[in-house]
């Protein structure tokens, strides 16, 4: 019965078939999101490169840039997840590596924008200039 | 009859791997694209460090003030420079692909034409930045 089905007929429905593109996607999303943040944060490094704890404190009490600096963190590392897993794809072959290494990269990414963005929050809820 | 003398065959090899007498020869295109990986991986480290940045920022003056040192250090100089200059250029590149996936740009020429004003805008940025970061006090 199975055998006079055609090869395109046994691959219907069981592959990326309508989500492929979810991927390319939000590769592309991402990256028109962070053209828009990247510019907005290098201006923003430029105040705060001399490095003092006050002032960026109370820079991200700002809610504009508690929201903006929360969205490149979750923007970047959801970039940097998508471009690492292709680049996983592409050279590790074997399914256990790559497997073992797409799952590591996806906890990075996760980790990495919560830590960050709580981190983030932390300091913009902060009430004081001094804290101790 | 079998034959002793064929064995197996030297299997074909990826034209993207044929450096030694293969069909690639170096271009600026393939370095342009190979430059867009290699600068996509130190934004991955980029990204680690700015969430150190805002983890030692939530833990207060004395974490931050170590950040700070760190950062303000020759090795800590050189390591944002090149985080600079791969923002730069990963965020050019990034638009040139963008074009790319609108449908426009692949004539060789203009590909060639695009890499270098990738490359000349990622420098140019990167020394803008910096000489706004010095002349804000910041180095």
């Amino acid at each position: 019965m199975a055998a006079i089905r055609t090869p395109l007929g046994r691959a219907r429905g069981l592959g990326a078939s309508k989500h492929g593109v979810g991927h390319f996607i939000a590769q592309r999303v991402t990256a028109i999101g962070l053209v828009l943040l990247v510019v907005w944060a290098a201006s923003a490094a430029v105040g705060l490169s001399r490095g003092d704890y006050d002032s960026t404190a109370a820079w991200l009490r700002s809610p504009v840039n508690a929201a903006l600096a929360s969205l490149t963190a979750i923007a970047a590392f959801w970039h940097m997840q998508l471009g690492m897993r292709t680049i996983i794809e592409d050279y590790f072959a074997r399914p256990g590596a790559k497997g073992v290494l797409l799952v590591i990269n996806v906890f990075v990414a996760w980790a990495g924008a919560a830590l960050t963005v709580l981190s983030i929050l932390k300091v913009a809820l902060s009430t004081s200039a001094v804290s101790v | 009859m079998a034959d002793a003398t064929h064995g197996p065959r030297e299997r074909p090899v990826s034209p993207n791997i044929q450096f030694d007498g293969g069909v690639w020869r170096w271009h600026l295109t393939m370095a342009a694209s190979i430059a867009h990986r290699v600068t996509g991986i130190v934004l991955y480290l980029g990204a680690l460090v700015m969430l150190v940045w805002a983890l030692s920022l939530a833990s207060g003056p004395d974490a931050y003030a170590a950040f700070a040192g760190l950062a303000g250090s020759w090795i800590g100089k050189a390591g944002f420079f090149v985080l600079t200059l791969s923002i730069f250029y990963h965020l050019g590149n990034g638009v040139r692909h963008l074009v790319w996936d609108a449908g426009y740009g692949f004539a060789p020429r203009t590909a060639t034409r695009s890499a270098w004003v990738v490359i000349a805008f990622a420098v140019l940025a990167t020394l803008a930045l910096w000489g706004l970061v010095i002349r804000a006090g910041g180095l």
